[in-house]
């Protein structure tokens, strides 16, 4: 893909997410950062690139598996801290009854 | 485009969709759960995407298979096995931790890249095209590297593992640190002019810039640095999608870096800071110190949980603040017990949430949630504020700085400007604390001199579990 075509997606991958949030309660401000969080670990897909290309390099595919390690870390850990957060909240309702 | 090709954008795309719809989702309480699992859905899709994307094409390699397992399963397994564990009052840290771990990969990523220039990347590389792949890997290492240690500072400070120091507070900071932005920006440019081994460099000093900015601000301003470095890791993954010609990280970290600076921003008002201020203020204690720190307490009135408790007994409404001393002392539960005694003799019990409770907006939500607090009791600053002068007794559990009247009274307080909760105009107002320390922001707090407050020392645990004795032999809450 073209240099430019990827600077289009990037300006418009800001403008989406500078969107995406307008109105926030402050409650789920903490949820909400650790959610975004988690999706930052998406730099997973790039470690995946630099094995998959690492051929023979073992010292780079030690690095990307690294890499990953650190990505998926961020991912899975992102995600349920997320969730354990946001279950306290749905709790809620159900317990009413 | 062949098949391959097609099917890796359609997954692509749908991964952008799902992953907006998620962060979207994640700015409502009825769908932020589930909008929290469709973005992990679409991590997953996006890997799937991608590892079909190989195999359809150049296919993957047996070692690169099983360093692609290996790392997976070590990464996965630390971080589902730390989410779990970690108590809900780390949570600032914790996310932290999580973050500083993604900036770390892009920095890999970027590393990995520039040692060994991966063979695709090789073929026809003009000028132009160098170029562009030596500034996205010096951003992603840049970036990448700022919020790695950026965010480990950030964890040990809220641990208090790490204390501000003091030559951090005074102007030779900010010397130090354009001496390591200056040398990162000589490293970029000897590594754009072909010098390869400058990028350890660049490592060494962006490394040293985290720290180095990271560590003059205080504990109370942490929660907007964590998050700028969440959206700094969101700049790092786009970096990254650069270095490997990816747009899909490309849209992903751009949303991440565009949704964490809105964040950042709606924190920064919550807390009536400006990010400038943040960022090169240094700690509010440091500022303050000139200003109000002359101020003696004179007129404190200490009582006892026996007196605490029979004044609750005769209350009809009651509003509790909660701050984060409760959350370090881990009593929203026992909290909990004192609140439910009171509703079942008929008393209103509401929980009065100033925005930047506990450590992290939100925080208080959660620690609260966690102790069966019904949502609906829960209320924020500006619907609780007018209720102040009906209210009979209100309970301050370990906040301070969020009911300072200074705020609203004395313009040459640094806390000037800042909402707070009204709990003076109550007719009285109990504080429980461990002693006459002050806040996060070092500011002394003119509440503690009124004559309508009696402060109740001691660990906000142990005096709420005696107040529960005492209510008991009152017989509140029994029938």
């Amino acid at each position: 893909m073209s240099f430019i075509s990827l600077l289009w997606v990037l300006l418009l991958g800001s403008l989406l997410g500078l969107e995406l949030i307008g109105k926030v309660p402050p409650t789920l401000h903490t949820p909400l950062m650790s959610g975004a969080n988690a999706i930052s670990g998406i730099t997973m897909l790039a470690a995946l690139t630099l094995i998959v290309k690492a051929g023979e390099n073992l010292t780079l595919l030690i690095i990307g598996s690294v890499s990953l390690g650190f990505a998926l870390f961020n991912v899975v850990g992102g995600f349920f801290v997320t969730d354990r957060m946001l279950a306290m909240f749905s709790r809620k309702p159900s317990n009413k009854k | 485009m062949n098949l391959p090709e097609i099917i890796n954008f359609v997954i692509d795309l749908l991964a952008v969709l799902l992953l907006a719809l998620g962060i979207k989702g994640l700015s409502k309480v009825k769908s932020a759960r589930d909008a929290n699992r469709l973005a992990a859905f679409a991590m997953l899709l996006s890997v799937l995407g991608l590892l079909s994307y190989y195999l359809g094409t150049s296919g993957i390699a047996i070692q690169s298979w099983i360093w692609i397992i290996i790392g997976s399963i070590i990464g996965s397994c630390f971080g589902a096995i730390l989410a779990k564990k970690v108590p809900m009052t780390a949570m600032p840290e914790t996310v932290a931790l999580f973050n500083g771990c993604g900036g770390m990969s892009s920095l890999l990523v970027a590393l990995g890249v520039a040692i060994f220039p991966i063979s695709s990347s090789l073929e026809n590389l003009d000028f132009f095209k160098s170029l562009i792949n030596d500034v996205s890997i010096s951003v992603s290492i840049f970036v990448g590297a700022i919020t790695f240690t950026g965010s480990i500072v950030a964890m040990a400070k809220l641990q208090g593992w790490l204390s501000t120091p003091g030559w951090t507070q005074s102007k030779v900071r900010h010397f130090v640190n354009i001496v390591f932005a200056v040398a990162s920006l000589i490293a970029f440019f000897d590594l754009i002019n072909g010098n390869t081994s400058s990028i350890w460099l660049l490592v060494i000093v962006s490394s040293l810039l985290g720290i180095g900015v990271t560590l003059p601000i205080g504990g109370a301003d942490m929660p907007v640095v964590i998050s700028l470095l969440n959206s700094y890791s969101g700049i790092a993954a786009a970096a990254a999608g650069f270095v490997v010609d990816s747009q899909l990280l490309i849209v992903a970290g751009a949303m991440v870096g565009a949704a964490g600076l809105i964040l950042t921003q709606v924190m920064c008002k919550g807390m009536n800071r400006s990010l400038v201020s943040v960022l090169f203020g240094g700690s509010l204690s440091a500022q303050s110190t000139a200003s109000s720190g002359s101020g003696e307490y004179t007129n404190i009135t200490s009582c006892s949980v026996e007196e605490c408790a029979l004044t609750l007994e005769a209350a009809n409404k009651v509003i509790i603040v909660p701050g984060y001393g409760l959350a370090v002392a881990q009593a929203q539960h026992t909290l909990r017990e004192v609140t439910k005694k009171l509703e079942q003799n008929g008393i209103e019990v509401v929980y009065a949430i100033h925005p930047v409770a506990g450590r992290m907006p939100g925080h208080m939500n959660v620690l609260l949630a966690e102790a069966d607090v019904p949502y609906e009791q829960l209320k924020e600053m500006d619907l609780v504020n007018p209720d102040f002068p009906a209210t009979d007794v209100v309970l301050v559990l370990g906040a301070n700085d969020v009911v300072n009247p200074q705020a609203k009274n004395d313009t040459s307080s640094p806390l000037y400007g800042m909402p707070v909760l009204d709990v003076q105009e109550a007719r009285t107002v109990f504080v429980i604390k461990r002693g006459m320390s002050a806040g996060y922001s070092g500011i002394k707090n003119d509440l503690f001199d009124m004559p309508n407050t009696s402060m109740v020392f001691g660990d906000a645990k142990k005096v709420l579990n005696d107040l529960i004795g005492e209510l008991k032999d009152l017989g509140v809450g029994e029938k």
